[in-house]
């Protein structure tokens, strides 16, 4: 039985592209068949992050509109198998979306994968209500900071509201909470709300938490999804958080301070 | 650097993310209050407030108003609490 899920979030810039990538690209290093979509209709930005974007020749918008097939458009990811990008159009907007046209990709593409990952746009426009609409879960990404939290709660309403399990019905769409740029020095600090904190507000089982990381950008510098740095923290954490989606109970990591030996704690070594 | 950290223990520890958590609670509480429900709500909130005031002197939080939204119908529940000594004047 093939997943739609969406990552989501509300506030833009909180990492859900990043997050998308990484995440698609672990369920396929797992062996999972697995196929993201860029719903950010003209601002595309998946492949890029992916490292694909030279080869993108038609989109998701060709298939909904042009009558270009489905096949034409999806992009092999070199390095992983089982890994599927389906980029956008960059010079149409958000109204070459149709509800038709969405729903039937999905559900060719529900026939083809497991995982059908859809990397939403920021806001609560017509591109986001599209790419949660016939989510089977969700990954709300945010940052542990006010306005995201705010906005991820308000996201957190649309998903048990407008949903088509909602609107149809049926169980509601399963919810995860994915913390990113977690710093854990000023978590301790009392700068930055806590793991807990968000939990406390969003009531939403966590899926990950991210730590604030520089591998990050340094892969989106690479148009690598961070998971395929093995030295990187976040790449692990998101592996993880990968892994918890496949139903496997594993603790979290980089929450907790690390106990260092004396010469690390006086010359504040990590790695 | 770790070791100079050491000097920065004597200053207060930062506390803007408890600030942050009793406002982001207080917020979305308020978020959730209101959304789901058509935009009249609040105003109608209000507006029963000031009737009730005519007869009754209550608080402003005393008058709840809830909207669920159903298949086929939805639901206005308005709750109003009065206060003890008016029901104890009305006895006497």
């Amino acid at each position: 039985m093939s997943k739609v899920i969406v990552v989501t979030s509300g506030k833009g810039g909180v990492g859900k592209t990043t997050s998308a990538a990484a995440i698609g690209t672990a369920l396929a290093l797992r062996g999972k068949k697995t196929v993201i979509i860029d719903f950010d209709v003209g601002l595309r930005n998946l492949d890029l992050i992916m490292g694909c974007e030279r080869r993108v020749v038609f989109d998701f918008i060709n298939v909904i509109n042009d009558g270009i097939r489905l096949n034409q458009a999806l992009i092999k990811d070199k390095r992983v198998e089982n890994l599927s990008i389906l980029p956008t159009s960059q010079t149409r907007d958000k109204d070459a979306l149709s509800q038709e046209g969405v729903e039937k990709v999905i559900d060719e593409l529900r026939k083809e994968f497991d995982y059908i990952i859809c990397d939403s746009p920021a806001g609560i426009e017509k591109g986001a209500y599209m790419a949660l609409y016939h989510a089977d879960e969700a990954i709300v990404v945010t940052n542990p900071e006010v306005s995201s939290v705010r906005d991820s709660d308000r996201i957190l309403g649309i998903l048990s509201s407008k949903s088509k399990r909602a609107e149809h019905g049926d169980a509601p769409v399963k919810t995860h909470l994915l913390l990113t740029r977690y710093d854990l020095d000023r978590v301790q600090r009392g700068e930055m709300l806590k793991l807990d904190d968000v939990l406390e507000i969003l009531a939403i089982p966590v899926l990950g938490v991210i730590p604030q990381c520089g591998s990050v950008l340094q892969a989106s510098n690479l148009g690598m999804p961070v998971v395929l740095d093995d030295k990187s923290k976040a790449g692990q954490a998101y592996k993880d958080a990968a892994a918890r989606l496949l139903g496997e109970d594993i603790e979290l990591r980089f929450v907790n301070p690390e106990k260092r030996g004396l010469v690390d704690w006086l010359f504040r070594r990590s790695a | 650097m770790r070791f100079f950290d050491w000097f920065r223990l004597s200053r207060r520890r930062d506390d803007s993310a408890d600030k942050a958590r009793e406002r982001l609670t207080v917020l979305v509480a308020l978020d959730r209050q209101g959304g789901g429900g058509p935009d009249f709500l609040p105003l109608l909130q209000k507006e029963l407030l000031e009737v009730i005031r005519k007869y009754v002197e209550i608080d402003q939080d005393k008058v709840n108003v809830d909207f669920q939204s159903g298949t086929g119908f939805s639901t206005l529940e308005v709750n109003v609490e009065l206060p003890n000594r008016l029901l104890e004047a009305r006895a006497s």
